[in-house]
């Protein structure tokens, strides 16, 4: 699939901007500040209803306006969508979809497939386990839509628990008897979402790992192998048989069993998949702290470039968005993962300047100046 | 703003559901320019509903006695009893004519966030109904949400002791609907909740 044109109203620091797009390779070069970044943000919200930069939907609306306008044609064997979405901080967003309105703007999520390159990836390999389950659960919902509805499922089920942990907690230390006649119907509830979602993971992980190898292995002769180990807050060892998903249940009831006494001293949950992670290792060792700062920009290409060829398993290319991560990357790394992304379908790549984009991505290009973009 | 009586009236139109600022500032206007028997008669209609409206004793639907008409029906089956949320939840299973037992109405749903436990709901006076041992059956018919399952989750394991027959209302596809129209967690429950055909 390709996006064939872009139209931004009042989004971050455009106007009003138009950009007709081609399959192949696109550039946009352009000083920092100028809004090369927005572009494929953009594009990104297309795919996701999310932005990789900020976690509220205000900062995307153009100061001074009240909504913001994406709209994007996207083609996909040889028929064209147009999305439409208008972005309505603090109410809901709309959707179209050809013109017409859909009664929820999540119904379109999954009509454009991105994969995206970014400068904050490198928080894949050196930051919170957050970001990496971010990871495995975005790759999870593009792959299928259902799992946004079992995420959501799941958050659900954790915050009714925590503010029962809450409330019982405090009684706890003001040693009144808390009231937990209710607790454990949320275990159980916090079981069955919960070992939904780390199935899927693990299962996720699974596919992951060769593909992880074999990208790190074409980008690096340095370090390795890579080897991706899910530590999950309810399994004591990372190294497991594989299990199925009443067996999970059953895992998740038991530790939520052990840790009882801690919830109520803490007041919140401390056993499920929002407490997991997905250790890195390199050679043996932990990525985070031993790697370095070329190995782990390499890991974390690797764990990108791994889930657009898990993507791309389940049929169509998705689109490929590299914002200014030549920028971080030495030579002859950005040759090899030049040569590794062009062969898709569409790619876009913004950088500051044109030495920063290697000879292999040459294609369509475009500058970006004050909020306007053209094409050279 | 508007002067007192008028910005009042919009202040008190604006804390109803369903009612922003410009809907309540229409209402208001309505009202100004309707006639002055109409609107006696809505105000009549709104304290009479707060006088004379009262909660059924036995199922805590809303009745103008101490029992509700359901309630006081002696060819409703007294075997069976149906929990719903909401005294809206009884209406709508009643337009079906499907069900000729009698109703409990909880008064909400089991939600930590809200601060809404069980001792907030009216869980004490089902179990001292089920506790005569007529009703063989009782029907969970809580919302098919978060909070509506785990209630009625909630409810299952309390009355398991007694040993009566409790179900839970189906979830699945609409009928007359088209599958392709169906969102993947109701088809995905209606795949889990199959039945086998018999012939």
């Amino acid at each position: 699939m390709y996006v064939s044109h872009l139209q931004l109203t009042d989004y971050r620091s455009y106007a009003e901007v138009h950009i007709e797009l081609e399959p192949g390779i696109s550039t946009f070069v352009g000083p920092n500040g100028q809004g090369k970044t927005n572009l494929v943000e953009a594009i990104g919200y297309v795919a996701a209803q999310s932005s990789h930069r900020v976690a509220t939907d205000s900062p995307l609306v153009r100061k001074g306006a009240q909504r913001a306008i994406v709209r994007a044609a996207i083609v996909k064997d040889g028929r064209q969508a147009v999305v439409d979405l208008e972005i309505n901080p603090g109410k809901a967003n709309r959707a179209r979809l050809n013109r017409a309105p859909v009664p929820r703007p999540r119904e379109v999520v999954g009509l454009l497939r991105t994969v995206l390159f970014a400068p904050e990836d490198l928080a894949l390999v050196k930051g919170d386990p957050g970001e990496r389950r971010r990871f495995l659960d975005e790759l999870l919902v593009a792959r299928a839509p259902r799992m946004a509805g079992v995420r959501a499922d799941y958050e659900r089920v954790l915050k009714q628990r925590n503010a029962l942990l809450k409330s019982a907690s405090a009684q706890f230390f003001k040693r009144a008897e808390p009231d937990l006649s209710t607790l454990e119907v949320w275990n159980e509830h916090l079981a069955v979402a919960g070992a939904e979602l780390l199935a899927a993971r693990l299962a996720l992980v699974g596919e992951l790992q060769p593909l992880v190898a074999k990208s790190y292995g074409e980008l690096t002769s340095s370090g390795g192998p890579p080897v991706l180990q899910y530590r999950s807050s309810a399994l004591a060892e990372s190294e497991h048989p594989p299990l199925d998903r009443a067996q999970l249940v059953d895992i998740l009831r038991g530790a939520l069993a052990e840790v009882h006494v801690q919830e109520l001293q803490r007041g919140v949950s401390l056993v499920g998949p929002h407490r997991d992670d997905l250790h890195l290792r390199l050679d043996e060792l932990p990525a985070k702290g031993y790697a370095s700062q070329g190995e782990s920009w390499s890991y974390a290409l690797a764990l990108r470039l791994a889930g657009f060829e898990l993507l791309r398993a389940d049929g169509d290319d998705p689109v490929l968005l590299l914002d200014d991560v030549f920028a971080e990357l030495d030579s002859e790394r950005r040759r090899r993962l030049a040569e590794h992304v062009r062969h898709a379908e569409q790619v876009l790549v913004s950088a500051a300047v044109d030495a920063d984009i290697p000879p292999e991505l040459q294609g369509a290009r475009f500058s970006v100046r004050e909020g306007g973009v053209e094409r050279a | 703003m508007y002067e007192g009586a008028v910005q009042n009236l919009i202040d008190e139109l604006g804390r109803l559901p369903g009612v922003g600022p410009k809907s309540a500032q229409r209402i208001a206007f309505h009202l100004l320019a309707a006639e002055t028997a109409d609107v006696k008669r809505l105000a009549n209609a709104l304290v009479e509903v707060k006088e004379r409206v009262r909660f059924c004793s036995v199922c805590g639907n809303v009745a103008e006695e101490s029992e509700c008409r359901i309630c006081r029906d002696p060819r409703r089956d007294t075997a069976v009893i149906c929990v719903v949320e909401e005294s809206k939840d009884v209406v709508a299973i009643e337009r079906t004519r499907e069900f000729r037992g009698r109703y409990h109405v909880l008064g909400g749903a089991i939600s930590p966030i809200e601060g809404v436990g069980p001792d907030d709901l009216r869980i004490k006076e089902l179990m001292t109904r089920l506790a005569d041992g007529q009703i063989t059956e009782l029907i969970l018919a809580t919302d098919p949400n978060l909070e509506g399952e785990a209630t009625a989750t909630y409810l299952a394991r309390l009355v398991k002791p007694m040993g009566l027959k409790v179900t839970r209302l189906a979830s699945g596809l609409p009928v007359g609907g088209d599958l392709e129209y169906a969102d993947e967690v109701t088809l995905g429950r209606a795949f889990e909740g199959r039945r086998s055909l018999e012939f």
